[in-house]
């Protein structure tokens, strides 16, 4: 079985983001780029599938300019067999992306796709979901858990009132949580071995997809901040502050 | 024409109060009508609920033996159905909302907007992005359905009880499909108040220490009557499981009274509770991030201080 991963470049989760002045952007110049956090678990999903014998290959999947390729080096490093490079200098919302994927789908025939369930940047949560739709096929988004056998996975979901179990006969896409697993360290000699795996480069244009921003960004504004509080000494003073906002 | 179709959420056959946030969400917008959609096996008790709602115009039922649990894959056909004649569909962005209605507007081919904080306009949104570091202003596309979820936190709950909406039994013919199955839920059932509409909620982090001594902490929520909810940190331990986690990828919660204890407050986390009402936090590091959104903050040892509090309230 193959498995798609998707394996987006974000700003690093580290980075305080600062909004450009005149609100039309985030600054990103010089900022640290990183993978999705999500998006290595589900690279480290798809590596220990495929050590199970459960997968036999795993292609990572980004989508980006040119200079992308460095960071899809490090998918391969962790253990990808090979990359897809979807070449675009244009941002791509999530609908486009999940048109993309679905594009990749028919040529490369994946019994599963590992997407991480969103994107730290944009937060939107929604191209697994998408994607499902558009291939329609099962979705097991919020894993925290996963089982292949018998044709089917079997996974563990974290909702809000606890956790879910859900079959979905593949091919199937599942989009990750943080209780997955915790994706390795890349070591100094499979980063000399990634030199040597293959990236496809595909222009965007080719793919046949609309090239479409759904959505308009109009400004950009930084969060309202809280008003300074105050520090108390003791518990009594706690107690009494909170008393007397008749909170307890 | 601007009508808006709300996609009730609920368990074990009673409504979830983010349905009655996505309805203010929509009365936000002041449209024509506010249709409330429920999708279940038995759907009576549900829809008596929603139609008490103030500001719905309809309940609309599909009750369907193969809708007894949220399948994304299930359910999304027949909203998608159903959402013929609206221009905007809505459902709250808890796990419920974020599984299902992205699944939806690829069906009918649109985009979504995802956490709406508040309507500028009728096609436009403000929503948080990088963890709530910047707020957005977009515009979906005027010409098709708009599609969105609704950040619960941002939005308090319509009022109920004044209302008595008519409830009306939909026909969707639409194949629905058998590849996806649902096993169980497990689920940490409590006596204790609801994380995400709870008005007070006290919070653990790292600092806590164990899953043990996690009970000084369920132990002074039950004396306040608040929920408990916990860090990233907290939860990847293995202190409390995962339905607890406060924060970007948790739960994004907005009680009167926040109580975050032994938290140092990764950015992270703090997204979850910015609209809370007042932020307590009682860290023993005064340098820890906590301490800059926090309302009143302790210094000390959590140990020391919550039986304090505990004597203290009496």
């Amino acid at each position: 079985m193959k498995i798609l991963v998707g394996y987006k470049r974000v700003v690093d989760y580290n980075v305080r983001i600062q909004v450009k002045p005149d609100g039309t952007g985030v600054v990103t110049d010089g900022v640290k780029l990183s993978a999705n956090p999500f998006d290595d678990i589900a690279l480290e999903e798809a590596l220990r599938l495929r050590e199970k014998g459960v997968a036999d290959e795993v292609v990572v999947v980004g989508i980006g300019p040119a200079d992308l390729t460095a960071h899809l080096r490090n998918g391969l490093a962790m253990g990808a067999n090979r990359a897809i490079h979807v070449v675009t200098t244009d941002s791509v919302q999530p609908l486009t992306a999940a048109r993309i994927f679905q594009k990749l789908i028919e040529k490369e025939q994946p019994g599963l796709v590992i997407l991480g369930k969103q994107a730290i940047d944009d937060d939107a949560n929604q191209t697994g979901q998408m994607l499902a739709a558009l291939w329609d096929r099962p979705q097991a988004t919020f894993a925290s858990k996963v089982e292949i056998a018998d044709g089917k996975a079997t996974v563990t979901r974290e909702v809000d009132a606890g956790l879910e179990v859900i079959e979905a006969e593949l091919p199937a896409v599942i989009t990750t949580d943080l209780r997955l697993n915790e994706p390795r360290f890349i070591k100094l000699p499979d980063i000399m071995k990634a030199k040597s795996k293959p990236i496809d480069s595909i222009e965007f244009a080719s793919l046949g997809v609309e090239a479409n921003d759904h959505l308009k960004t109009t400004h950009y504004a930084a969060p309202a901040k809280r008003s300074k509080g105050v520090m108390v000494k003791d518990a009594a003073e706690l107690v009494a502050a909170l008393k007397q906002k008749g909170l307890l | 024409m601007i009508k808006i179709l709300v996609i009730a959420e609920h368990l074990d056959g009673k409504l979830n109060s983010s349905t009655a946030r996505a309805v203010s969400a929509a009365a936000a917008i002041k449209p024509e009508a506010i249709d409330v959609l429920v999708l279940a096996d038995n759907v009576d008790a549900i829809a008596a609920e929603a139609a008490k709602i103030e500001g719905v115009s309809r309940v609309l039922t599909i009750a369907r033996a193969e809708n007894a649990h949220p399948l994304a894959a299930v359910l999304a056909p027949q909203i998608a159905k159903a959402a013929a004649g609206y221009s905007h569909v809505f459902a709250p962005s808890t796990t419920f909302g974020k599984d299902v209605l992205p699944r939806v507007a690829a069906l009918l081919g649109v985009a979504q907007v995802s956490d709406v904080m508040s309507v500028e306009g009728t096609h436009s949104f403000k929503r948080p992005i990088y963890a709530g570091n910047a707020i957005i202003t977009v515009e979906a596309d005027a010409n098709t359905t708009v599609v969105a979820t609704i950040r619960t936190a941002s939005w308090a709950a319509a009022a109920t009880g004044a209302n008595n909406a008519p409830i009306e039994s939909l026909s969707i013919d639409v194949a629905l499909p058998s590849h996806t199955r649902f096993v169980e839920l497990q689920s940490g059932k409590s006596d204790r108040p609801d994380l995400q509409s709870a008005s007070k909620v006290v919070s653990g982090g790292r600092g806590v220490g164990s899953k043990e001594n996690f009970d000084i902490i369920f132990k002074f929520a039950d004396k306040i009557g608040a929920a408990v909810g916990a860090s990233r940190a907290a939860v990847d331990a293995g202190y409390v499981p995962s339905d607890l986690q406060v924060g970007q990828t948790g739960k994004i919660i907005a009680p009167e009274l926040y109580m975050a204890v032994g938290i140092s407050g990764a950015i992270q986390h703090l997204t979850g509770i910015k609209d809370a009402g007042t932020i307590v936090a009682i860290n023993k590091d005064g340098e820890a991030p906590i301490f800059e959104i926090a309302d009143i903050g302790l210094v000390g040892d959590l140990f020391k201080i919550i039986p304090e509090l505990e004597h203290a309230i009496g």
